[in-house]
């Protein structure tokens, strides 16, 4: 059976695992120190900038795309989980591949995108000007743009952690308390959400935040959100200190959502807890349901999937038409490939202590350092990369402008996003394993590269895929802190959109929605194939 | 799967860590900031490199970006030069350039150069005014940049006021008209609910699908649009005929940073920027004006002489700061 006691508690952590687990708390909070400084260094006119009503609009207009975007989101996810995960949905494989692969696409190639279909004149409405001599299309700009856009491209995160938890779930509750008598409706309400509410939880985190940092699509759909605001004072100010004093209020922003998400944990525990053989889930016929599930599906595919890569397609075509080369950018897909890849591997390696201190070890100051992984993952890029590239040159000097010190920056960025998904993948393990290893008297590295890796390794895998896409598309910390010269797609693509080069943009921001696709599409299909 | 996994990954961080080793080697090489984009300066920094024989690094970023890098780097800045896209950018860093020798400055017109003598303009681009051609021709558009605060312009103009042309564009109207005059010109257009863009492009790409009739981009991000889209893209490009603040022409610009420890290779590259070949290549390639004189334009480019650009030193447009307190003020940037 599977029980909702209280967790068990082991005893003190090993030093391996809490002492790698401090430092990667210490490191990944040095964006928060450079904030600090900066906006120490600052004069009072900052506090008059901060404490305008306009600011605290703004704060305003970003709590409420951060909340739609994540409502929708998990709107969006609930069904495609469930049907992908144990309906007979006809070609249920495909779906859950395609379903989860536009996250590999950047949020500034979303927003072109979008414009582009959407917008005033664009593809929609000549397409409706043709049929129905439509004039004028609902104004895309603003907040509907800015929804549809982030959305489009973050609901997969809520779809993985569902997916991740729905098969991973013992069908034996629900069978009891089918067999108690409640309906299916009962028991979905009664037994199933509440064993997804953290999974739920947790994707709705990513999201949010994402929501909270995005800065591509917001500024593209003109949405002015904080994020908005900060990378202005570096664009039209120049002016580090307001920039400094705004990305703290998106912190404690970052914070509240952060305690709110550990509230919906509880404290329940997830993992068998007596004898008894786990095993999958039947799947639920569908029925005259079948279709109209397939459509549905079929719908958030070509709209998130579908119409960017054709858009995307038709520049290419259009431009090499109008004449422009057509190169394709080997070099910059290589190196983006090896940098995501190692940041990958990086991340996943400093997950596992912060998962294994924070759940096995579970205590005020390791659930607090746990969380304080995510604040990278809340700050705009820019800032993130500007702390770097001040103690990067001022304080370490021979790694700066290195891969070391761009990976070290992937890390800061991207480590929720493995912690999340080796924590969920933790949270369903008994410690009993663990606890027997070692009373049959292994060391505590043995049980923890013999036992607990190797039993975590879909976590593991799903942390690393999401990392290395993140990686893949990140722009503003490749930019200032990659070694001279050294180009990915994403900078590729900047460069091209930058100058209006459509043609030279849609090369390779196909080309990286295709390779961070490859290992996501991988874990998605081994995944189901057990 | 781990002892692989463990093999790939020590392979991949062992390269990485002869990667970042290598390239320490600072025999003949430049180090630039650009905050300018490779696909429009790569080419003509490339022929420098070959010409030289210098190794160039470059590194791209965003004006801003590179600026506030600069800033942060402080004293350990790598960079040697800054090349940047406006006046602006140039003006948050100009505390920490050397100044420049007058071989390179007397090159350049004085008032596309610092008056304290730390960075030369490189290019210059126009400030146009950007039109639908399937809703407008030239007759319909005013003498001058101020007639689009009449009513007859409402729900047709796109802007970017947070993109570093425009302020320079809104500091030459302080300059010009003061700024009482100049805030009376932003409440207008406001008044004309204008389409607010992020930057340039965007601009020049919803005048062309006909998302606005008019709007207030750089001169150069048209022709772009019609390499890519053939000549069918339906924008074009239109002086302001009475001159003006509407008209004034703005430069990108080059310094050589204090911490430098080539300064003799930088203002070889500087000089080299503003030789022959050079201002040819940005007056053909990237279909911006040389700065230097006795340079042919293109022929698509309208020849700077006839542009009616109104006197301006880009000194004059280093009050950045009044600039964005008077956006601020007008609640066009928060």
């Amino acid at each position: 059976m599977t029980g909702m006691g209280r967790p068990v508690r082991m005893s003190r952590p090993p030093a391996i695992i809490w002492l790698p687990a401090v430092f990667i708390a210490l490191i990944v909070l040095l964006p928060l120190a450079y904030l600090i400084l900066r906006t120490l260094g600052a004069g009072s006119e900052v506090w008059d900038l901060l404490f305008r009503t306009r600011t605290l609009a703004i704060l305003g207009r970003t709590l409420g795309l951060v909340v739609a975007v994540t409502g929708i989101s998990v709107v969006i996810s609930m069904p495609i989980a469930w049907l992908t995960t144990r309906t007979d949905l006809p070609f249920r494989k495909v779906w859950s591949v395609l379903t989860v692969l536009p996250l590999a696409i950047p949020s500034y190639v979303a927003g072109f995108v979008v414009v582009a279909a959407f917008g005033p004149r664009g593809i929609l409405q000549q397409l409706l000007a043709g049929l129905f001599g439509l004039e004028r299309l609902p104004d895309i700009y603003g907040f509907p743009g800015a929804l549809l856009t982030i959305t489009m491209v973050t609901f997969p995160y809520v779809l993985l952690t569902l997916q991740a938890s729905i098969r991973g779930q013992d069908p034996c509750l629900e069978e009891a308390s089918r067999s108690l008598g409640h309906g299916p409706w009962s028991t979905f309400r009664r037994i199933t959400l509440p064993q997804l509410r953290p999974s739920i939880a947790a994707g709705s985190l990513l999201v949010a935040l994402y929501t909270l940092r995005d800065f591509g699509a917001v500024s593209l759909l003109r949405y002015e959100t904080f994020t908005w605001a900060i990378y202005l004072q570096y664009q039209t100010s120049f002016d580090r200190m307001v920039a400094a004093a705004l990305s703290l209020v998106l912190v404690a922003v970052a914070v509240i959502i952060l305690f709110a998400e550990v509230r919906t944990r509880g404290k329940a525990q997830y993992h068998r807890v007596s004898v008894g053989v786990e095993r999958l889930a039947g799947n639920i016929r569908l029925g005259n349901w079948r279709w109209p599930a397939f459509g549905f599906c079929a719908l958030v595919v070509l709209f998130s999937l579908v119409m960017p890569m054709s858009i995307l397609g038709y520049w290419l075509v259009r431009g090499v038409g109008a004449g422009e080369p057509f190169n394709v950018v080997w070099t910059s897909a290589l190196n983006s490939g090896y940098v995501a890849g190692l940041a990958a591997l990086v991340t996943i390696a400093a997950a596992l202590p912060v998962v294994i201190l924070s759940v096995r070890y579970s205590s005020r100051i390791s659930s607090l350092l746990e969380r304080g992984t995510y604040i990278g993952f809340a700050l705009p890029g820019i800032v993130v990369a500007l702390a770097l590239v001040f103690f990067g040159a001022n304080y370490a000097t021979p790694i700066y402008q290195t891969l070391g010190l761009l990976i070290f920056a992937y890390v800061i960025l991207f480590l929720p996003q493995a912690v999340g998904a080796v924590r969920s993948s933790l949270l369903q393990l008994s410690p009993r394993v663990e606890e027997a290893a070692r009373s049959l008297g292994s060391s505590s590295w043995r049980v923890l590269v013999r036992v607990t890796i190797p039993m975590l390794r879909p976590g593991i895998l799903a942390g690393a895929a999401l990392v290395f896409l993140t990686s893949m598309k990140e722009l503003p910390a490749t930019l200032l802190l990659s070694p001279i010269g050294f180009k990915t797609l994403a900078i590729s693509i900047w460069s091209a959109t930058d100058e209006a080069f459509f043609t030279r943009a849609a090369i390779p921001a196909l080309l990286l929605i295709l390779i961070s696709s490859i290992p996501m599409a991988f874990i998605v299909v081994r995944e189901r194939g057990e | 799967m781990s002892k692989r996994v463990i093999g790939l990954a020590s392979l991949m961080l062992s390269s990485a860590l002869l990667l970042s080793a290598c390239g320490q080697s600072d025999t003949e090489t430049l180090t630039v900031y650009s905050g300018r984009s490779e696909e429009l300066v790569g080419p003509i920094i490339d022929q420098f490199s070959d010409a030289a024989g210098i190794e160039v690094k470059v590194r791209y970023g965003s004006t801003s970006e590179m600026a506030a890098t600069i800033l942060e780097e402080g004293d350990n800045s790598p960079a040697d030069v800054f090349f940047a896209q406006d006046p602006g950018g140039l003006g948050a860093v100009t505390h920490l350039f050397t100044p420049l020798p007058d071989a390179i400055l007397n090159q350049v017109d004085p008032k596309f150069r610092s008056p304290d003598e730390k960075w030369v303009g490189i290019s210059g681009r126009a400030r146009v005014i950007v039109y639908n051609t399937d809703k407008l021709s030239e007759s319909d558009l005013p003498d001058d940049i101020w007639e689009f605060t009449d009513p007859k312009w409402k729900g047709r103009i796109g802007w970017a006021p947070i993109n570093g042309s425009f302020q320079a564009m809104v500091t030459a109207m302080r300059v010009l008209w003061g700024d009482e005059k100049t805030i009376q010109w932003i409440d207008g257009i406001q008044a004309n609910d204008p389409q607010v863009y992020p930057k340039n492009t965007p601009i020049v790409d919803a005048a062309g699908r006909g998302e606005i009739d008019v709007g207030f981009p750089n001169h150069y991000y048209l022709f772009r649009f019609l390499a890519e889209h053939g000549d069918s893209f339906a924008a074009r490009n239109y002086y302001l005929r009475g001159g003006g603040p509407g008209a004034v022409i703005l430069v990108a610009g080059a310094g050589i940073l204090k911490t430098s420890e080539n300064k003799e290779l930088a203002e070889r590259f500087l000089d080299f920027l503003l030789s022959r070949v050079a201002q040819q290549y940005f007056a053909t390639q990237t279909f911006e004006y040389p700065v230097v004189e006795g340079i042919k334009t293109d022929r698509l480019l309208k020849p700077v002489s006839e542009v009616n650009s109104p006197q301006i030193d880009m000194a004059d447009l280093a009050d950045l700061e009044g600039t964005l307190k008077l956006l601020r003020e007008t609640g066009l940037v928060p």
